[in-house]
């Protein structure tokens, strides 16, 4: 491993931005411009009556290219604003993923168990497959996802990461 | 109102006198306006990389937006670089693009380009208007934005169909952006600091850049007073040179890959480095690790992102320049403050040791011109005028930078990030634009001049005076000088086989053709050449195979500068120094 690699660190960064044309290709060309990476990036609308958008970013980088990413985002003309959730205090993350998986017989029974366990919720349904909607951290979901693989997992989809951070304060 | 009637109306209420501009299918309307009015004048140049560059040249010598109109597809891409140009150096930018229809958009129409897609990265901002309600609000909303803050190209797309529809025009005043809004006061503590920082140093240093120039004269005047009350040498980046007078004996030169060997190794020696309106890239900072080891380091800059990019420092502040040196003069006079005038006198002792190994000094003999020496009898002939420098890229560039003396901000146009060959005489036409009874001199290589070599023709049209002045080695000298120190002397393409007689090309854009061959014929030239009323172009032959020194190669520090043909004997660059640019 080489250093920079060793103080490369994990970081949750929210974004508001106007909600116009080109503004996610903006942020994402930025990223791909300057090699910055991207884990998970999420997108929507979230006050409508504003057009504001957040946008939620994982990302890795040593302290000064987290510094470099937040300053970058920041002076994109329709950013508003840009938090850093990981050094920001404590927050919330959560992801949502659906999960279809096939089959019949026991490992159909065996997946519903364990969709049980982590309390998956069952929103499809024939004789031969389920999807499943499941909610929380990420490796929850890997985790899911790998008990799935001998059961007839078909198809993973995953929203990627939400975060908001505790108590009452806005970004 | 039409769309294409609003866009002129929006441009007229913004103060815009001159545009720059190529037409095409997608802009017709466009033009159709410009035809029904005196009150914008259309500069007609002859490829749109020249639209772009004159209206840089425009910008940077008046401070205020430049402004250009291109058709879609081709007109569009033209733009591209000096688009890329203008973001790099900062350089505030308007520029429209014709696009086909709106309800053609994403068909692969003719002279379709997705202007927006391309150019998102290469510029401040970009717009796809869609209601001719919105063309106002936009163009306005453009200015601020390619002004405000770090200024840079702001490119507005215009379908064909938004130019025709009728629309509401609303005035610039009623236009601001929403959340776009940069810091312009510096934080107060932070300037505190810094101040005492500076007053507390033995070997303080101003190395300042292009955002001094971008803060406009009042920011350079305060530079001045601030460097006379505190008695610090000062030293300009590529971009900054005029900020701070040339010929100050307080001025100690530009610094960087072929800055002067007392500015680099004051920046290598410092204990506080005060870095005002300049970004420490890679041609300024040389090998990283080895960069000012042993400073303090401010940073004043209003963009965020220059700071701790390359170069980590001890007191950053975010703000216009021009401001927080305000607000640093105020706390210096408000507390009564003095730099150690002891510790100042020994620094200035060893500036003066390393000032007195002349790392400019060149051998003129009597057969072949050298091109410092070109350019010192152009300094001396025209310093008592009113004279702008333009310049291509290559080493008459670094020579222009380092002869040529700047005594006042936004008289040098150069461009620095890009590197852009080409650049020099569109430039040249958009700063002559701008002041019609100045000398505006293009300091040129013949390889570069032939990048844009067709604006000659616009020079000829508007009977514009600027002066071509093409240092002419025969090489893409800087490309040569590489291979020559880099790569073995194995000078692969970097000779031009094929030149044109530039006497008999400028006569036939009906310009006026100069030649110089030996040195006693160069101020007889250059007489000439500053006496013509119209455009010139001035062929000066120099030596083939000079080199520009002082150099710090890539990959090495500031204080290990290669001064000269003697000093680079014993030099050996890296591979890893080979592997930078
Ligand atoms: C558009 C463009 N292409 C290539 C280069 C690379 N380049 C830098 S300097 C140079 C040679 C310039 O030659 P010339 O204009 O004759 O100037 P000289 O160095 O001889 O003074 C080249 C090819 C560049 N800067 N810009
Ligand atoms: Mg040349």
């Amino acid at each position: 491993m080489t250093d920079v690699e060793k103080c490369s660190r994990r970081h949750t960064i929210a974004a508001l931005v106007d909600n116009e044309s080109g503004v996610l290709a903006r942020v994402i060309g930025l990223f791909s411009g300057r090699g910055y990476n991207i884990e998970s990036l999420t997108v929507a609308e979230t006050n409508p009556s504003e057009k504001v958008s957040r946008i939620t970013i994982v990302t890795s980088g040593t302290p000064m290219v987290i510094e470099q990413i937040k300053a970058q985002l920041g002076r994109l003309v329709p950013v508003h604003k840009v938090g850093d959730l990981t050094i920001e205090g404590p927050h919330v993350e959560r992801e949502l993923a659906l999960i279809k998986v096939a089959g019949t017989g026991e490992p159909r029974v065996e997946s519903l168990r364990i969709a049980d366990i982590f309390r998956a919720r069952v929103v499809d349904s024939t004789n031969d497959s389920f999807v499943f909607e499941l909610t929380g951290a990420s490796s929850k979901l890997d985790a899911f996802v790998d008990l799935m693989k001998p059961l007839g997992l078909v198809d993973v989809s995953r929203t990627g990461i939400v975060a908001i951070s505790r108590g009452a304060e806005s970004l | 109102m039409n769309g294409a009637e609003i866009i002129i109306r929006s441009l007229v209420d913004q103060g815009v006198e001159v545009i720059f501009g190529y037409p095409g299918g997608a802009v017709l309307p466009i033009y159709d306006a410009i035809f029904g009015q005196n009150k914008l004048r259309h500069i007609l140049v002859r490829h749109e990389q020249g639209a772009v560059h004159a209206a840089e040249g425009y910008a940077r010598s008046t401070g205020k937006v430049g402004a250009v109109l291109v058709t879609s597809g081709p007109g569009a891409t033209n733009a591209v670089t000096g688009l890329t140009d203008a973001l790099m150096d900062s350089i505030p930018i308007v520029c429209i693009t014709g696009q086909v229809a709106t309800h053609l958009i994403g068909n692969d129409a003719f002279q379709e380009a997705d202007t927006t897609g391309i150019t998102r990265p290469c510029t401040k901002h970009n717009y796809l208007v869609k209601s001719a309600d919105d063309v106002a609000r936009v163009v306005h909303e453009a200015f601020y934005v390619a002004r405000s803050g770090r200024p840079g190209p702001v490119v507005i797309d215009m379908p064909k169909d938004v130019q025709l529809a009728k629309g509401d025009y609303v005035g610039p005043e009623t236009v601001a952006h929403r959340t776009y809004q940069p810091r312009i006061q510096g934080e107060p503590s932070a300037i505190e600091r810094a101040v005492k920082l500076i007053a507390g140093a033995k070997r303080p240093i101003f190395y300042t850049g292009g955002g001094v120039i971008n803060a406009g004269p009042e920011a350079s005047a305060r530079l001045i007073e601030f460097a006379r009350m505190t008695g610090v040498p000062v030293t300009n980046t590529l971009m900054g040179l005029g900020a701070f007078p040339g010929s100050d004996p307080q001025f100690v030169g530009m610094l960087g890959m072929h800055g002067t060997y007392e500015a680099n190794k004051a920046m290598h020696d410092c204990d506080v480095m005060v870095c005002l309106g300049a970004r420490f890239d890679d041609r300024i900072t040389g090998r990283l690790d080895a960069f000012s080891p042993n400073s303090q380091k401010i940073h004043v800059d209003i963009d965020p992102s220059s700071i701790n990019k390359n170069v980590s420092v001890d007191v950053p502040i975010i703000g216009d320049v021009g401001a927080v040196l305000g607000d640093m003069i105020e706390i210096w006079k408000r507390d009564g403050l003095k730099t150690d005038s002891q510790a100042l006198k020994a620094w200035w002792g060893t500036i003066d040791e390393w000032r007195s190994i002349k790392c400019l000094s060149y051998d003129q003999d009597e057969t072949t011109i050298k091109p410092q020496y070109a350019i010192e009898r152009l300094y001396d002939l025209t310093k008592d005028r009113e004279t702008f420098i333009t310049t291509e890229v290559g080493q008459h560039q670094m020579w222009a930078a380092q002869f040529y003396k700047f005594e006042t901000p936004n008289h040098w146009m150069t461009s620095g990030g890009l590197g852009t060959m080409g650049y020099g005489m569109p430039a040249a036409i958009g700063v002559q634009l701008a002041h019609p009874d100045a000398l505006v001199v293009d300091i040129a290589g013949e390889a570069s001049i032939l990048m844009c070599i067709q604006e000659l023709s616009t020079a000829a049209q508007y009977n514009l005076p600027i002066k071509v002045f093409v240092l002419n080695n025969e090489y893409m000298g800087m490309v040569r000088q590489w291979q020559e120190l880099l790569h073995g002397g194995r000078y692969s393409e970097s000779y031009s086989e094929a030149l044109p007689d530039f006497v008999k090309l400028a006569e036939a854009f009906g310009v006026k053709g100069l030649r110089a061959e030996r040195p006693d014929q160069v101020d007889g030239l250059i007489e000439e050449m500053v006496n013509t009323d119209g455009p010139v172009l001035a062929d000066v032959r120099v030596d083939k195979v000079e080199n520009c020194f002082p150099m710090i190669p890539s990959g090495s520090a500031h204080d290990d500068m290669i001064l000269g043909p003697v000093d680079r004997a014993k030099r050996e660059v890296t591979d890893a120094g080979k592997a930078l640019v």
